[in-house]
């Protein structure tokens, strides 16, 4: 598209400092060490916190979960007895119930996580491809969709929550007087509440996929579309071919982000059923908490935390090392 | 551009659904905080039949709503300011300096970002309580001073990485032209690129502002009952005899109105600084 001249190379530079690429940044160019040392200088405070919330909560996690940390030795940690592996094996051994409940709270999150993302990239890509194109009325849409995202996540969970309610609550009175049952459905218990959860959750989340994508289409010039139209191309084939395709990076990270706030969600189900919830809504981090703060079980706590992480260590690896390669080769 | 009859019937369509989706919770949220407590609790109705403001008086006095309101402002206020600033320093630096670290930086910061929150939450809780016994007295457990350091663990990382995108896209041109007049690193920080940067910074804060207001995880372990924010605070609305549901639909009405007209207000700049971030 752009046809790059010797002439507009000021231009070029600008474009390449702007996406980030590695400037003409000479060290010692005529200013000495106090401008080689700026950004140790810069980024000390950051390091230091980083050092102090992440890397030794980290190293500390991983400590704890080879040690029977149970509630007698939270005050006295240095007590606590090594237990190596034990807690790993206990997680891992699915055929003990300890084992087994924990394999269930991971399948659960992984249909959870699979169901809200596929909604709500669908919700979002149809509401992006619709407010995209100018028409009357069209900016109420793009702020109204916007706003179960600003809301706080409580907020919003607990107005389902209401309305989730057997005897007083909005669902069941609605499916009542459509006549599909008789109004007495529990939705925040048993296998319903799974489902209730799902419902929350891409509520909240699918405007986050709709604000990402429709930045994304706004980055695709309109002569590509003009192109395309002159060849006879209608506006379903434009979007097969030119816009999805055209997304692609923004998608990479906005699923990937989906991704990992929904796999590693605790606000949804701890808001709508407390601490223990049922177990088909018994999704990862909150039978963790649970193991940690209703059983006291730190140890075995963190070594499940420690299994969580490495899996979306390697899902995102292997995420990225899939669709970056093909979106370079693309 | 032509549209064909398939296409707008799409839009009817989307629309129709998704603005239903949104417009019904809100629609109770809204009706059901001006509704008497019989109602609420009685069969549902779509019109209040008797319209009371009684619950937005009646939230301040059920549970210590202005304590947690203020618990909520302090607590999300000072870890704003504080990772917006360490944000700019580090972001800058990030951004303008090849130096030897800064992938390992990089690449920490944001592989962090994706680390579930449970995963801080168990080690910090345990270091908390040990430096306490240490100490002697409370100065991390279930304070603000420890939750304000635990909401860093997810502002930090994100503000570093927004911010660092969107000076990416304020032209070197401008550092350069700063320089050759003699200002110095902080100088042309300060005086040049964080005025371009300002709409950055501003949805920096208010994301991050965002975040930590709805936070539940940490608020429900880290906090006792007199620092106790608004997430944790709402539920006490439920008791064991009675759950005042149009006072959880005030109160949730209440904390919301500000941080969405905030949102809606700069949500402009937010997306410029998400998309900055995420197509590098």
């Amino acid at each position: 598209m752009t046809s790059h001249t010797t002439l507009d190379r000021t231009d070029g530079r600008r474009k390449a400092a702007r996406r980030g690429s590695p400037g003409p940044e000479k060290p010692g160019r005529g200013r000495g060490t106090s401008h080689r040392l700026a950004p140790y200088l810069l980024i000390a405070p950051a390091i230091i916190l980083e050092l102090l919330i992440h890397i030794v909560p980290m190293v500390v996690g991983v400590w704890m979960s080879f040690v029977g940390l149970t509630q007698a030795y939270i005050a006295n940690w240095s007590t606590a007895p090594w237990q190596g592996l034990s807690s790993y094996k206990l997680a891992l051994d699915f055929s003990s119930p300890v084992g087994n409940s924990f394999l269930h709270s991971f399948e659960v999150t992984c249909l959870y996580t699979v169901l809200v993302v596929g909604i709500s990239w669908t919700f979002g890509m149809s509401a992006a491809l619709v407010l995209h194109r100018n028409f009357r009325g069209c900016g109420l849409f793009r702020t109204l969709f916007l706003v179960p995202y600003a809301m706080p996540i409580y907020a919003g969970i607990m107005t389902w929550s209401f309305m989730l309610q057997r005897d007083n609550g909005l669902v069941n009175h609605v499916l009542k007087s459509l006549g599909l049952t008789n109004g007495d459905s529990f939705w925040l218990i048993g296998s319903n509440a799974f489902w209730s959860m799902v419902i929350v959750a891409v509520w909240r989340s699918w405007p986050f996929a709709f604000l990402m994508l429709l930045a994304g289409l706004q980055n695709i010039p309109d002569d590509v579309y003009d192109a395309a139209a002159v060849d006879g191309a209608g506006i379903w084939k434009q979007i097969r071919h030119i816009t999805l395709p055209a997304l692609r990076p923004v998608n990479l990270v906005m699923i990937l982000m989906l991704f990992l706030w929904t796999f590693n969600d605790f606000n949804t189900p701890f808001v709508l059923f407390g601490a223990q919830p049922p177990k088909s809504a018994d999704i990862i981090s909150v039978h963790i908490y649970g193991a940690s703060f209703v059983n006291w079980d730190f140890g075995f706590g963190s070594a499940m935390s420690v299994l969580l992480l490495v899996f979306l260590l390697v899902v995102t690896g292997l995420y990225l090392l899939v669709f970056n390669r093909r979106s370079r080769r693309a | 551009m032509r549209e064909p009859v398939s296409f707008k019937v799409f839009r009817v369509v989307v629309l129709a659904v998704l603005t239903t989706f949104i417009l019904v919770p809100m629609w109770v949220l809204f009706t059901s905080s001006v509704k008497p407590l019989g109602d609420v609790q009685g069969k549902f109705e779509w019109w209040p039949s008797h319209v009371t403001f009684q619950p937005f008086k009646d939230i301040w006095s059920t549970v210590p709503l202005g304590k947690y309101f203020l618990n909520s402002l302090i607590v999300c206020s000072i870890s704003m300011v504080l990772s917006v600033i360490v944000a700019i320093f580090a972001g800058y630096a990030v951004s303008r300096w090849r130096f030897h670290g800064r992938s390992v930086f990089t690449t920490t910061i944001l592989s962090t970002q994706m680390f579930p929150g449970i995963l801080f939450l168990l080690p910090l809780f345990l270091i908390f309580v040990n430096i306490d016994k240490v100490l002697g007295f409370t100065l991390l457990y279930q304070t603000r001073v420890g939750l304000i350091i635990t909401y860093l663990t997810f502002s930090l990382p994100f503000a570093i990485w927004m911010l660092a995108g969107y000076f990416d896209g304020i032209p070197r041109e401008l550092d350069e032209a700063a320089r050759v007049d003699g200002a110095s690193t902080l100088g042309t920080l300060f005086r040049v690129v964080l005025p371009a940067a300002r709409p950055g910074v501003i949805a920096v804060a208010v994301y991050s502002f965002m975040t930590s207001w709805g936070e539940v995880l940490f608020a429900s372990q880290m906090t006792s009952p007199d620092t106790q924010t608004l997430s944790i605070g709402l539920q006490s609305y439920s008791t064991q005899i009675n759950v005042y549901w149009n006072q959880v639909m005030a109160a949730s009405l209440v904390v919301s109105v500000p941080i969405v007209i905030a949102f809606l207000l700069l949500q402009r700049y937010l997306v410029a600084g998400l998309t900055a971030g995420a197509v590098k």
